[in-house]
């Protein structure tokens, strides 16, 4: 269990003012430019030791991704890009940074960018993100005007301009080379790969896209020392996290913890424990819907952290637990996430365009139990015919889900469809008249 | 993929930026690099749609495509794509709830319900063209489920009896309060705080400038590794 003492985000939930009076108050913008002085080798070489992995779903290490940048500015700018564009079933935490701590984010994006010798950044927002792009526009025009970011920023010599951009109503933008297109002015379709951002990314320049969390706790790493950071989580899943528990819990809430808590302890201590008691648990998506569900038995031991649920065929993600109880039809569930990812999918790649909608439309029935008992293996073959078959990760993660359901449970589905039958005596279309 | 398309451009109006738009997105486009105005294509169209009641004429479009320098079908592209933008006219409320798997498990199918009996049918305007609904995807307030995003913000943690109570209080003309409805501060749990209690946060303690730097270099580094000049 992490002590207030180690939480970063200490106005996560807005009991104080976001403004940067009192932002500076709880350590925000605290000798920013003493950790600038030794230069962006050294940011890096902090953040990779430690061991910080990136908070928007992919975990990839946050420092490695920083020293792909070019070391030298040539003719193309660098450029910083935040990917603010929230929109993982399950995700709410990048919103309570945004209206609550922006004053971190932004710190964390003159670090960020001086690290990468970056001079500009943009903070892509999802367009339904209003009320938190008021409170990061508000909070960018203090800093401006207190001379933190701007010119020579901080004092520490760097120029440096951020600004907040926003989408409207694209999950793909998520997508790292689908937020640059859109931010480019075009529809948020993702670029094949290579080249990576790192070489030709906005505008052709190069470019890191990282996620809110991700840059938010940089200047705090640096601050208390990388050591500090990594002393908590397994090694490899070291930190502090903040997680979004949604679903059948008592008290749903966000909640910073440190990496690897077991799931059980986070939603027990947190949330209240499930509705009904732990025995009435279901099953839980731990990371965002993209990611496949655990059954009860595995919740009840399985730690909190990349490793632990990849070992149990899941995944991190976000760190947004979904949890369902006894109550909860899951094959619905799973279709209205298979729904999700239909009216999602950009329409680039035809086995995402065509195949979301098709394992919908067979999820569909299946909620009625209106298919054939064979159908759940076709569902299952074309769900792994979209997997990694798409320029994006947009068709696995449509994909996930559905065979999360399959692996754990096929039964259910089976029933339902085994009971369908029951209770209507007739062939299909035909009404037996005769044995009345 | 999401379908979308104008039913009857015939039967649109002329449209022209008023000053407070036509500033407002003088002040998007100096964000970017002089030669990439198209970038604020978004927020140009966003500000458009605020200005037109809540949605976008064709002819907009061609204004918006104008003014930025680009092609009409880039802009219309834009606008068909990203599901913000209404290509129909909408409420003078324009009710999106959330229905995604976290706010399902929550009960917004019973708010779904609700809104059909009170307002209508999907995308359909009612009470003298002052409501509309439509169901939109995670809106990313999970936490707060089940939730409505009323035109700009936010109504979180709600029942039919407080949804009930909003829709009569916009009827009424009033302006009841984005957020939760239920006694929770933000996306805190419930009831009694199970952090950010210790006080000794927010005394002021964390501004004291800091005494080292951990894992500072050694000093005869140091003087090799001054900040870069921009």
């Amino acid at each position: 269990m992490l002590l207030d003492k180690d939480r970063i985000f200490t106005n996560l939930y807005g009991r104080h003012d976001f403004r940067l009076e009192a932002a500076k108050q709880r350590g925000a913008w605290n000798s920013t430019k003493e950790l600038m002085q030794f230069g962006p080798e050294w940011i890096c070489d902090q953040i990779k030791a430690s061991g910080l992995r990136g908070r928007g779903g992919a975990g990839f290490p946050t420092g490695l991704k920083w020293t792909f940048m070019p070391k030298v500015v040539k003719e193309r700018p660098h450029y910083l890009v935040v990917n603010a564009d929230e929109s993982e079933p399950g995700t709410c935490k990048d919103r309570d940074i945004m209206r609550h701590d922006p004053h971190l984010l932004i710190e964390g994006c003159l670090i960020a960018s001086y690290a990468m010798r970056a001079n500009k950044c943009y903070i892509y927002l999802r367009g339904e993100y209003i009320r938190e792009r008021e409170v990061l526009e508000e909070a960018i025009k203090e800093a401006y005007a207190a001379g933190l970011v701007g010119k020579n920023a901080c004092g520490s010599g760097w120029d440096f301009d951020i600004y907040a951009h926003h989408g409207a109503g694209a999950y793909i933008c998520g997508e790292e080379t689908a937020l640059l297109e859109s931010l480019e002015g075009k529809k948020g379709q993702p670029r094949l790969k290579p080249p990576f951002p790192a070489n030709a990314g906005l505008y052709g320049c190069p470019t890191t896209v990282n996620n809110v969390e991700s840059i938010a706790v940089a200047p705090t790493i640096l601050r208390r020392g990388a050591g500090w950071f990594a002393g908590f989580g397994r090694p490899n899943n070291t930190g502090t996290k903040v997680f979004c528990i949604s679903g059948h819990v008592n008290r749903p809430c966000n909640i910073e913890e440190e990496m690897s808590i077991p799931l059980r302890t986070l939603i027990d201590e947190h949330c209240g424990g499930v509705r009904g008691g732990w025995d009435n648990l279901r099953a839980i998506i731990p990371g965002g819907s993209s990611v496949p569900m655990i059954p009860k038995e595995i919740c009840d031991t399985v730690l909190m952290d990349f490793d632990a649920l990849r070992d149990v065929k899941s995944g991190l993600g976000t760190a947004a637990v979904i949890v369902m109880d006894k109550s909860t039809d899951l094959i619905k569930s799973i279709a209205r996430l298979a729904y999700f990812y239909k009216h999602e999918s950009c329409g680039q790649c035809t086995p995402c365009r065509e195949g979301t909608g098709w394992m919908w439309r067979v999820l569909e029935r299946m909620v009625k139990g209106e298919a054939e008992a064979s159908e759940i293996d076709t569902l299952l073959d074309v769900a792994s015919q979209v997997e990694g078959h798409t320029i994006c990760a947009l068709g696995d993660a449509a994909a996930w889900p559905i065979q999360g359901l399959i692996r754990h449970f096929r039964q259910d589905i089976e029933d339902r469809i085994a009971n369908y039958r029951m209770g209507r005596p007739h062939v299909q279309g035909v009404t037996l008249t005769a044995a009345e | 993929m999401s379908h979308r398309r104008f039913h009857h451009p015939e039967e649109h109006k002329p449209f022209a930026f008023s000053k407070e738009s036509d500033d407002l997105i003088a002040w998007w486009e100096r964000k970017y690099p002089s030669e990439r105005k198209a970038s604020a294509v978004i927020p140009a169209l966003w500000i458009t749609q605020k200005q037109n009641a809540g949605w976008l004429s064709e002819p907009a479009l061609r204004v918006v495509a104008d003014r930025l320098g680009m092609t009409y079908i880039r802009v219309y592209e834009i606008a068909t794509f990203y599901t913000m933008f209404n290509l129909e006219p909408v409420g003078k409320y324009h009710f999106q709830v959330c229905g995604t798997t976290p706010c399902q498990l929550r009960g917004a199918d019973k708010l779904k319900d609700f809104c059909e009996r009170k307002i209508g049918p999907k995308g359909h305007v009612s009470g003298g063209g002052k409501f509309s609904w439509v169901e939109v995807e995670c809106l990313g307030a999970c936490v707060n489920a089940p939730m409505i995003q009323i035109n700009d913000y936010y109504y979180e943690d709600l029942s039919i009896e407080t949804l009930e109570k909003l829709v009569d209080d916009f009827a009424a003309g009033k302006a009841p309060q984005p957020g939760t409805y239920v006694k929770r501060q933000t996306s805190a749990p419930e009831g009694s705080a199970t952090s950010l209690t210790d006080e000794t946060l927010f005394d002021g303690s964390r501004a004291k400038s800091l005494a080292t730097i951990p894992n500072a270099p050694k000093p005869p580094e140091e003087s090799a590794a001054a900040p870069v000049k921009a």
